[in-house]
């Protein structure tokens, strides 16, 4: 088995596995408000942390990318949606490519 | 003792279930199209075989954590930190599952529990968890049926898309999938200073590892996962939720 297909695997397993522990194991309510808290605030870390510095770093070209990552800025603030956003960002990025080259 | 009417009537009932979860899944799914075509799109013009990425998708069905796990495959991580990666982001399942046990039908079979689990996104967690009442095995598979084929079938239109599609347009569609996280994490800091804080904590704790002195052997893999800790420590740290907010 190739190495992207363990990755597969494994990416299937750790998905599944959150999934399915809470809902298999506990029947009562957890206690712990920090826990919850903790929990409930991952998202918005992951996010975060995924998209910067990495963006900068996307389309081969600094410039490029911190064009596009501003009109992203700018769309979801407007909350324009994630395909309008992810397209307005991918044809900012191939509009600014164009222009330099 | 059930009697053959009560058994035919209990059928009923469950396939009444199945449609009124089968409806509602309907425009979960019409929303899965586009981003899990921009997932094909993505993986395939990063060098994943289509039929690998439609089988991640089948296997997966999940969008931040297939999108970063298929970018370190890419990316040719290890399979520790690819692991460790998709877990760390996948963690706020458990918040959903947590709170889908309270719901569901009291005594259901545990192979019936662990079948519902996989279906549980963000999406079809939201629906279910505004129904009123309990939520039967049958309702959930209604609403994750349209949900889960339309993610793959995106994917693959997607996939099959990328390999014919220029080479700038490709390396302009490398943005893509981080345009959508801001998509996501831009709305929701606008509106709580407490989403706003642990999402800038987590970009200093990434940019420190990305270019701050002596950390930048630090791979992008872990250094999500230790920002992530951080930051949500520090978030519920200084903004606890109350036990109401959480949904």
């Amino acid at each position: 088995m190739s190495k992207t297909l363990i990755a597969v695997f494994l990416m299937a397993l750790v998905t599944y596995i959150p999934r399915v522990l809470p809902i298999a194991v506990f029947k009562n309510k957890l206690k712990s408000r920090f826990l919850h808290s903790f929990l409930y605030y991952v998202p918005y870390a992951v996010l975060g942390a995924m998209t910067f510095p990495a963006i900068l770093y996307s389309t081969g070209d600094m410039f490029t990318s911190a064009v596009g990552m501003s009109a992203a800025l700018v769309l979801a603030y407007f909350e324009q949606g994630l395909m309008k956003v992810a397209l307005g960002a991918i044809l900012t990025v191939y509009i600014t490519g164009c222009l330099l080259h | 003792m059930a009697t053959q009417m009560q058994i035919i009537a209990g059928k009923k009932q469950g396939f009444a279930e199945f449609c009124h979860g089968l409806r509602q899944g309907i425009p979960i799914a019409l929303g899965y199209i586009p981003v899990s075509f921009t997932f094909g799109l993505m993986a395939v013009g990063g060098g994943i075989p289509v039929w690998t990425a439609i089988l991640i998708s089948l296997s997966n069905l999940t969008s931040a954590g297939q999108f970063a796990g298929t970018n370190l495959i890419i990316a040719n991580a290890p399979l520790l930190e690819i692991g460790l990666t998709t877990f760390v982001i996948n963690i706020r399942y458990m918040l959903m599952s947590l709170s889908l046990s309270q719901k569901i039908t009291p005594g259901m079979a545990l192979l019936k529990r662990c079948i519902m689990a996989f279906g549980i996104t963000d999406e079809t967690f939201a629906v279910a968890s505004m129904e009123k009442g309990e939520i039967t095995f049958n309702y959930f598979m209604g609403l994750v049926a349209c949900p889960y084929w339309g993610w793959a079938l995106g994917t693959a239109m997607g996939a099959l898309t990328s390999s014919v599609l220029p080479k700038a347009v490709q390396s302009s569609m490398g943005i893509a999938l981080y345009a959508m996280f801001i998509a996501l994490v831009v709305p929701a800091a606008k509106r709580s200073r407490a989403a706003f804080f642990v999402a800038a904590v987590a970009i200093g704790i990434s940019s420190f590892f990305r270019w701050g002195p002596y950390a930048n052997h630090i791979s992008s893999g872990w250094s999500i996962i230790i920002a992530t800790i951080i930051a949500s420590f520090a978030g519920a740290v200084i903004y606890p939720k109350e036990e109401d907010e959480l949904e």
